[in-house]
């Protein structure tokens, strides 16, 4: 993490005297609210791009957005064939996988720039730095990163999508990125990066959260901070309302 | 009608939960079962996760037991005695289920350990009313009498010391034989996230050997405390019971028990047991499918471990 810190900052400062570009962004929202009929959200990030004395370039740059959300470790086992049954075998631990990462960008991202940079910045699924903590060689802890990342891109947790950022005469941008229903709670940045000949010439960070409201807070927040009490009034729900369907239909038989 | 399950932490279409918990709720009041080894497997095939699926289904289950014992109660076809001996021995049994729970736990497999106990008890259970409902209806057909059936219990249950009178259910036997069912059920609750009607029931049976009218009606009975024992277990431990998922599952499941118990009553015994036991022996195939076909993911996920 330093070391891309480092990485990043060294990059900064040889940009910053040579061309001081700059980006503005700015997000739909600051907070995604999860109440009874979430389905998902949308978040709009937008921005312009501010070049020295307004003197727009020749040719249009690239834009990637980058979207991730809170870290957690994923433990990853492959499924073996023993006698006949698929067990659980080999495990590789990942120490922090992003609950939600995806990348926006005006063209796919190998043609973006190359390996190396995409690399620092972590832009697209097969440079995330997972931190894999495992004994096993790199191959094998390649591999089961490759089953952990398209397992999330098929839920709708990983994803990337090329071609999905506007730019409009050169200095406005704009992306959407679609949040899905299933989206652990917690902070999210949107990071933004001008790239222009494969090199990164200015990036932006915005911070933005997402957690449930109302109702849903409530339940959440009673489930874990007055959990007897919780689980009491579920049984007493579940008695109740058996013995409220019993009382009805007796009466009307 | 999309729903956002705040302790699951996603949105599922409720119609499709409360149709789930009506059908369940239909074979709990028909049957005695609480339906458990079918809400769970089928939620978790939805999406949920198996930890709040387990929890909440177990919620679930104590209402719609509240709504089919309730309905047995009036017909006067619960052995309340039976089933408080069956819920002592089924509390000591929670206890020593839950010392083997963990001990699983710690070796790794226990996901594979509850599949292969599952297919063995299912199919075990499931073979063997199948057998006797065949059985049963053959004999019908042919115009004779039923085969007599056992009407005593198993040999080792009169072998027990000390005797109690069940007057409901048919019986002059040791307390002791029912506390034993019940612990070993009780045990199968935890490591399985049932509510064990589909053992007790057979069990009742084959080894108490009860008068057929209380069975259903008892089971049903024990089902609520062992449930409701469980829900407040798994809120206070691993605080998983979505209290949302298990209201949509109970709208359809109150209901579906009371249809399931006029249904049943009106259906002949034998053809009951052989829905039943085709039922059982179907989650058993389908359980077994899972094992041993070659999974679609060559990679299981475990968050936070």
């Amino acid at each position: 993490m330093s070391g891309r810190a480092l990485a990043a900052l060294i990059l900064w400062l040889a940009l910053a005297g040579a061309a001081p570009v700059r980006l503005i962004t700015q997000l739909s929202t600051a907070r995604i609210d999860i109440n009874t009929s979430f389905r998902g959200a949308e978040l709009l990030v937008f921005g312009a791009i501010q070049y020295p004395r307004g003197q727009t370039p020749d040719r249009t740059p690239d834009i990637a957005v980058v979207v991730r959300g809170p870290a957690a470790p994923v433990t990853v086992r492959r499924k073996v064939r023993i006698a006949g049954l698929w067990l659980n075998g080999a495990a590789v631990r990942f120490e922090s996988v992003p609950g939600f990462y995806a990348v926006a960008a005006t063209r796919p991202i190998t043609d973006l720039a190359d390996e190396r940079i995409t690399a620092i910045y972590e832009i697209g699924t097969r440079n995330l730095q997972l931190s894999p903590a495992s004994s096993a060689d790199d191959a094998t802890t390649r591999a089961f990163e490759a089953g952990l990342i398209s397992q999330r891109l098929r839920a709708g947790l990983f994803a990337e999508r090329p071609g999905s950022v506007q730019i409009t005469r050169d200095v406005l941008y704009s992306a959407r990125i679609a949040l899905p229903a299933a989206v652990p709670v917690g902070d999210y940045a949107a990071e933004i990066h001008l790239i222009d000949s494969g090199r990164v010439l200015a990036s932006t960070s915005a911070p933005f959260s997402i957690g449930k409201s109302g109702f849903e807070r409530w339940v959440y927040v009673m489930a874990h901070e007055h959990s007897i009490a919780y689980g009491l009034s579920a049984i007493i729900a579940a008695v109740l309302a058996g013995g409220l369907a019993a009382v009805v239909t007796r009466r009307s038989w | 009608m999309d729903i956002y399950l705040p302790i699951a932490e996603l949105s599922v279409n409720g119609l499709l939960i409360v149709l789930l918990g009506g059908a369940v709720g239909f074979l709990s009041g028909m049957f005695g079962v609480g339906g458990g080894f079918l809400t769970t497997p089928l939620l978790i095939f939805y999406g949920i996760p198996p930890a709040v699926a387990v929890a909440s289904s177990a919620t679930q289950i104590t209402g719609s037991s509240v709504s089919g014992a309730l309905a047995y109660l009036q017909r006067g076809q619960v052995d309340i005695r039976m089933g408080a001996v069956l819920v002592a021995g089924g509390l000591v049994g929670a206890s020593i289920g839950q010392i083997i729970f963990s001990a699983l736990q710690t070796v790794g497999q226990i996901d594979i350990v509850i599949a292969l106990v599952y297919v063995l008890f299912l199919s075990v259970i499931g073979g063997l009313m199948l057998r006797d409902a065949l059985a049963a209806l053959k004999a019908a057909r042919a115009g004779t009498a039923a085969p007599a059936r056992r009407a005593r219990h198993l040999p080792w249950v009169a072998a027990l010391p000390g005797r109690m009178k069940f007057p409901r259910s048919g019986l002059y036997i040791s307390p002791l034989a029912p506390m034993l069912l019940g612990a070993g059920v009780g045990m199968l609750t935890v490591i399985m996230g049932i509510g064990g009607g589909f053992i007790m029931v057979p069990a009742m049976v084959y080894i108490l050997g009860m008068r057929a009218q209380a069975v259903v009606g008892t089971s049903l009975f024990q089902i609520i405390f062992v449930t409701a024992a469980t829900t407040l277990l798994h809120a206070t431990a691993s605080k998983t019971v979505d209290i949302v998922l298990a209201l949509l599952l109970l709208l359809g499941g109150v209901v579906g028990a009371q249809m399931g118990v006029r249904a049943a009553q009106k259906l002949s015994p034998d053809r009951l047991r052989l829905a039943l036991a085709l039922i059982v022996l179907g989650v058993a195939l389908r359980l077994a499918i899972g094992l041993t076909w070659t999974p679609a993911e060559p990679f299981a996920l475990f968050e936070g471990a």
